[in-house]
């Protein structure tokens, strides 16, 4: 009876930690991307697109069908966050994108890309980046 | 009639009552006119180096005088707007 409870016991234990590995494991690739979409975040590390100044995703390399469609889908859905809150700020669009976009750069992580004032696109480091005169 | 006695009595506007009225100084009445004259020749360089202490220098500038009002009103509205911005970033990780 004991031998019983025990194996049985065992096996929960061990299945039960293989279901939390196999969370952690799901949980942690979701966390470092931040919620992005695997192709967005991939072109992100690679340096094949960056933040523009004005608050949306620019693209540093000729960028193929699939994450020009990626990318155009998250600066849709960019500017329709941007618009919602500008209006609910009293401010226009373009106004809640440059601040986005001020904010944006300052948050990317070094390898990453971003538009520096002259227009240029810049390698993120652990410097901080080059920005806008009017960002905060 | 009171009338007659009044306008007779007061002098008219033409007359001048206590003789020539001229410029504060220039009475040649007695020594006191050439005191005034000697003390206002001594106070004038005094008077100029009060002037000159006075004096602020403006200087027109080398570079012409360029007032980028609309950066400056821009920069106030990035301002008021980063905040609220920063919170919409946190709460839409996937498109940003």
């Amino acid at each position: 009876m004991t031998g019983f409870l025990n194996t049985t016991f065992r096996r929960k234990l061990a299945l039960g930690g293989l279901g939390a590995a196999l969370l952690l494991g799901a949980a942690v690739p979701v966390l470092a991307q931040g919620g992005r979409d695997p192709a967005y975040a991939a072109a992100r590390a690679a340096g094949q697109v960056g933040e523009k100044m004005d608050g949306y995703l620019g693209y540093v390399s000729t960028p193929s069908a699939a994450l020009r469609a990626v990318v155009e889908d998250v600066n849709i859905k960019r500017k329709a966050v941007y618009a919602e809150k500008a209006q609910a700020n009293h401010a226009t669009v373009e106004e809640y994108a440059l601040t986005s976009g001020c904010l944006l750069i300052r948050q990317t992580s070094p390898g990453e890309k971003y538009q520096a004032p002259d227009g240029s696109w810049q390698t993120r480091t652990s410097a901080p980046p080059l920005r806008d005169s009017r960002c905060p | 009639m009171k009338s007659i006695e009044l306008t007779a009595t007061s002098f008219p506007a033409s007359i001048r009552p206590e003789g020539d009225r001229a410029m504060p100084g220039t009475t040649i009445s007695d020594n006191g006119g050439r005191m005034t004259w000697q003390r206002a020749l001594l106070a004038l360089p005094v008077l100029g180096a009060m002037a000159m202490a006075g004096c602020v220098t403006v200087k027109a500038p080398d570079k012409p005088i360029v007032i980028e009002l609309n950066i400056n009103i821009k920069q106030e509205v990035v301002y008021r707007l980063s905040q609220d911005a920063g919170q919409t970033i946190d709460k839409n990780p996937g498109i940003f």
